[in-house]
C-alpha cells in the first residue's frame, strides 16, 4: 500500500534495530483522587519481541489494565500521572513524546482493543464505516477505497458475508462477531503491536476459543507482537510466551509461561494454581488465597501480599521484597522464593 | 481415563422433580394492535431430578435457557407446559399464599453481589428480610443472635452487622448473599453464577463455603454456571444445555471423561487448560458462527447446524435424550457411547 510513512522512525526518530519492538521498565502510574493516591501501578517492566506474547496476569484492581493504558498513552490525566520509568518502542521514548506524536504511534504502530466491544464501537454508524474511517483519516483514502478496505479487513478477521454485515449496525451483532469487528479495526493500519485487554471474558467459551484462534492466527501472520492482559489463568497458559503476574501494581512474578505454571516462585501465584479447579481432572479440595486483596489506597507496608500470605514472617512487613532473579530469565518478588518453588519440586 | 463405576450417585430423596418443562416467550409487534409475530423458545421440554444433599449443574453458552429454568421454577416466569414438583407438590398448581411458602424451601444465590444487595440496608437488615416476610421462622428475640450465627456459618466477622455492602469487598459481599439465603433454613438453593463475578483467588474461598454448607446443612443446589471448570469440581451431576433442551447428562466422569454428545465435547475442548504443558489450540475443536437464535431453532437437532457428525437424519427428527443404559442420557443419534466400538 503506498504510504508515506516510514517503519524504521518513530515520530521523527530513527529506532534502534538492535532494541526489541517493546521494553517497558519500571513503569509507575498513579492517580491522585480526593480520597488520596493511589498508586496503581507500582514497578512494572517486561519487554515484547516480534511475532511474541506476554501475558499481564492480575485480578481486579492489580494495576494491569492501567499499566498497558499508560504504554498505549490513554490514561486520562488528570487525575492519572505517569510518574517514572520507560516505554521504548523499538528504542524510542515514548514517554518524551508531545501528545501529537503520540497520537501518531497509536493505532499505526500499537493498536488496543477492549473487553467490552458494544462501548467501544459507535452505535449510530454501520461497522464497515467505522472500519473505513482508519484508513480515510490515517491514510486519506478516498470513501469508496476506504471502504473496500473495511470490507477486505472483515472478510480478514473471517466475518461471514463481509460486503452484507458492512452495513450493519454494531447492536446487530453477537459479542464475538463485535470483538471480530473491534480487531479488523485495530489491525487495519498494520500495527506492529496489539494490546488486547481482557479481550474474551465477556464471551461464551466456544466464541472466546474462536477469538484466541483468530489472534494466534494473525498474529502468525502479521508477526505483531500481542501483549494480553487477563486475569484467566487457562487463556495465558495457552497463548502467552512469558507471563508478569501482577498483584497490587508491582509485579510479583515473571518469566517464561512452562516454569513460572510448574515451579511458582511466588506464594501469590502458587496460591492462583491451588485455587483453581480444572476441566480435565477431578479436584477434591479447592485451596484458596485466604482474605482479599488490599485496598491501593492503603497498601500494607513491606510486601503488599503479606497479610494473604502462608509463607509470611517479620521481615515481609518491614522490607518490601527486591525483585530476585529465580533463573536467568524468571524473577519473584518474595523474600523466600527458594521456598515457596520447593513445594512443587516434584512437578 | 478410565471412570469409577457409572452408578449414579443418589443421596437421598428427590426433592425437585422437573418433567418436560417449557417456557416460550412470545414476540410481538406493534404497540396498539400487539399481534405475535413469533416465538422465543427459551425452555423446550427439560426434565431432571435434583436429590437431597445433590449438587446438579446446569450448564451451558448465554442463551441456553439455563437461568430461565430456573426461573420458571421458582415461578417468577410463567410455565408454558410442563410440571415441577417440590417434595411431591406440584409448584405450578399452588396457591399465592402456598408459593409464598414455598419460597422459604428455595432460595437463590445470585452473580453479581454488587446488584444484588440493596446498598442502604445495613447487613443485619438484608439477612433479616427475609424473616419480615416469613414471619413464622424465627421469633423477634431471637432473631439478632441468628444473625451472629449466621455471619459465623459463612465465615464474616459478626461485629460487621451494622455495616453497608460497599464497606465489603465482592467475595464477602457474596457471603452475605449466602447467609441471607440461608436465614430462611430452605432445603434448595438455586445458584445461578455465584462465582462468576469473583476474582480467582476469592471464587475458590466461595466455592469451599458452598461445600461446607452443603455437608453441613444437608442442601441441595441447583447450580448454573457457564465455567465448567468450576462446575466439574462442585457438582455431583451435570446436565449440559444447547438452545433450550438438555444434551446430555452424567456424573462428573460421564459427561468430562467420557464425553457423548459432540456438543458437550465442543465446549468442553474450548475450556483452556491452566497448564502451558496441555497446549491444544491445534486440535481443538472450533464450533462454525453464532448459536442459532432460539426464535428460529434448527428442525431436528438443534445441534446439528454447528455439528461435524450431523447427517440428513438429524434434518428430519429431533433425537431424544436416551438412557443407553449407563445411567448417562444423550440426545444424539451419533453419539460417542463408552461401549462404542469404533473407539
Amino acid at each position: 500500500m503506498a504510504t508515506t510513512l516510514s517503519r524504521d522512525a518513530v515520530a521523527g526518530r530513527p529506532v534502534d534495530p538492535a532494541a526489541p519492538l517493546l521494553a517497558v521498565e519500571d513503569l509507575r502510574v498513579e492517580f491522585r483522587i480526593d480520597a488520596g493516591t493511589v498508586r496503581a501501578v507500582n514497578g512494572l517492566s517486561y519487554t515484547l519481541g516480534r511475532g511474541e506474547t506476554v501475558a499481564i496476569l492480575g485480578e481486579s484492581g492489580s494495576g494491569k489494565s492501567v499499566g498497558a493504558q499508560a504504554v498505549m498513552g490513554i490514561i486520562d490525566s488528570p487525575p492519572g500521572f505517569v510518574t517514572g520509568g520507560s516505554v521504548r518502542f523499538r528504542g524510542v521514548e515514548l514517554l518524551d513524546l508531545p501528545e501529537a506524536e503520540r497520537r501518531r504511534v497509536r493505532g499505526n504502530r500499537m493498536a488496543m482493543i477492549f473487553q467490552d466491544a458494544l462501548t467501544a464501537l459507535n452505535p449510530v454508524f454501520p461497522v464497515g464505516w467505522q472500519i473505513a474511517e482508519m484508513f480515510r483519516i490515517h491514510r486519506g483514502l478516498p470513501r469508496k477505497a476506504a471502504g473496500e478496505k473495511a470490507i477486505e479487513l472483515m472478510e480478514r478477521v473471517k466475518i461471514p458475508s463481509a460486503r452484507v454485515r458492512a452495513g450493519s449496525y454494531p447492536h446487530e451483532f453477537s459479542g464475538g462477531m463485535r470483538q471480530r469487528v473491534m480487531i479488523a479495526m485495530a489491525l487495519s493500519l498494520d500495527p506492529e503491536i496489539l494490546i488486547a485487554d481482557e479481550p474474551t471474558t465477556a464471551l461464551d467459551v466456544t466464541v472466546q476459543a474462536q477469538i484466541m484462534s483468530l489472534l494466534a492466527e494473525l498474529q502468525q501472520q502479521t508477526g505483531m507482537g500481542l501483549i494480553l492482559i487477563t486475569h484467566d489463568l487457562g487463556v495465558v497458559a495457552e497463548v502467552a510466551d512469558q507471563v508478569v503476574v501482577m498483584y497490587a501494581g508491582r509485579e510479583v512474578e515473571k518469566g517464561p509461561s512452562l516454569p513460572v505454571y510448574h515451579r511458582p516462585a511466588h506464594p501469590y501465584t502458587l496460591g492462583l494454581m491451588d485455587s483453581l479447579p480444572r476441566r480435565d481432572v477431578h479436584t477434591e479440595r479447592l485451596r484458596p488465597i485466604k482474605g482479599s486483596p488490599p485496598d491501593l489506597l492503603a497498601i500494607p507496608p513491606g510486601c503488599a501480599f503479606r497479610p494473604r500470605c502462608p509463607y509470611g514472617r517479620e521481615i515481609c512487613a518491614r522490607e518490601e521484597p527486591p525483585l530476585a532473579a529465580v533463573t536467568s530469565d524468571r524473577i519473584s518478588a518474595c523474600h523466600f522464593w527458594e521456598e515457596v518453588s520447593r513445594e512443587r519440586a516434584g512437578a | 481415563m478410565s471412570a469409577p463405576a457409572p452408578e449414579p450417585v443418589h443421596h437421598g430423596e428427590v426433592v425437585l422433580r422437573v418433567e418436560h418443562l417449557v417456557k416460550h416467550f412470545p414476540i410481538t409487534r406493534g404497540i396498539v394492535l400487539k399481534r405475535q409475530i413469533g416465538t422465543v423458545k427459551a425452555v423446550d421440554d427439560v426434565s431432571f431430578e435434583l436429590h437431597r444433599g445433590e449438587t446438579l449443574g446446569l450448564v451451558g453458552e448465554s442463551g441456553c435457557g439455563k437461568t430461565t429454568t430456573a426461573r420458571t421454577i421458582l415461578r417468577l416466569e410463567k410455565p408454558t407446559a410442563g410440571h415441577a414438583w417440590y417434595r411431591g407438590r406440584d409448584i405450578f398448581t399452588l396457591s399465592g399464599e402456598e408459593m409464598r411458602a414455598l419460597r422459604r424451601e428455595i432460595q437463590v444465590i445470585f452473580q453479581d453481589p454488587y446488584a444484588s444487595l440493596n446498598p442502604r440496608m445495613t447487613v443485619g437488615d438484608l439477612i433479616a428480610e427475609g424473616w419480615r416476610v416469613h414471619r413464622g421462622v424465627l421469633p423477634k428475640s431471637a432473631r439478632r443472635g441468628r444473625i451472629h450465627e449466621l455471619l459465623e456459618l459463612v465465615g464474616l466477622n459478626p461485629d460487621h452487622i451494622n455495616r453497608y455492602p460497599h464497606q465489603f469487598s465482592g467475595g464477602q459481599r457474596q457471603r452475605i448473599g449466602v447467609a441471607r439465603a440461608l436465614a430462611l433454613e430452605p432445603s434448595i438453593v438455586i445458584c445461578d453464577e455465584p462465582v462468576s463475578a469473583l476474582d480467582v483467588s476469592v471464587q475458590a474461598q466461595v466455592v469451599n463455603l458452598l461445600e461446607d454448607l452443603q455437608d453441613e446443612l444437608g442442601l441441595s443446589y441447583l447450580f448454573i454456571a457457564h465455567d465448567l471448570s468450576v462446575v466439574r469440581h462442585i457438582c455431583d451431576r451435570i446436565a449440559v444445555m444447547y438452545l433450550g433442551k438438555i444434551v446430555e447428562t452424567g456424573d462428573e466422569f460421564q459427561v468430562y471423561d467420557d464425553t457423548a454428545h459432540p456438543y458437550t465435547t465442543a465446549l468442553l475442548s474450548a475450556v483452556p487448560i491452566p497448564d502451558p504443558a496441555a497446549r491444544n489450540l491445534g486440535n481443538r475443536i472450533l464450533l462454525e458462527g453464532d448459536v442459532p437464535s432460539p426464535a428460529d431453532p434448527p428442525s431436528g437437532c438443534r445441534f446439528r447446524t454447528r455439528c461435524w457428525k450431523a447427517q440428513e437424519v438429524c434434518a428430519a427428527a429431533e433425537p431424544e435424550l436416551i438412557d443407553r443404559g449407563q445411567g448417562h442420557p444423550v440426545a444424539c443419534r451419533f453419539a460417542q457411547m463408552e461401549f462404542d466400538p469404533a473407539r
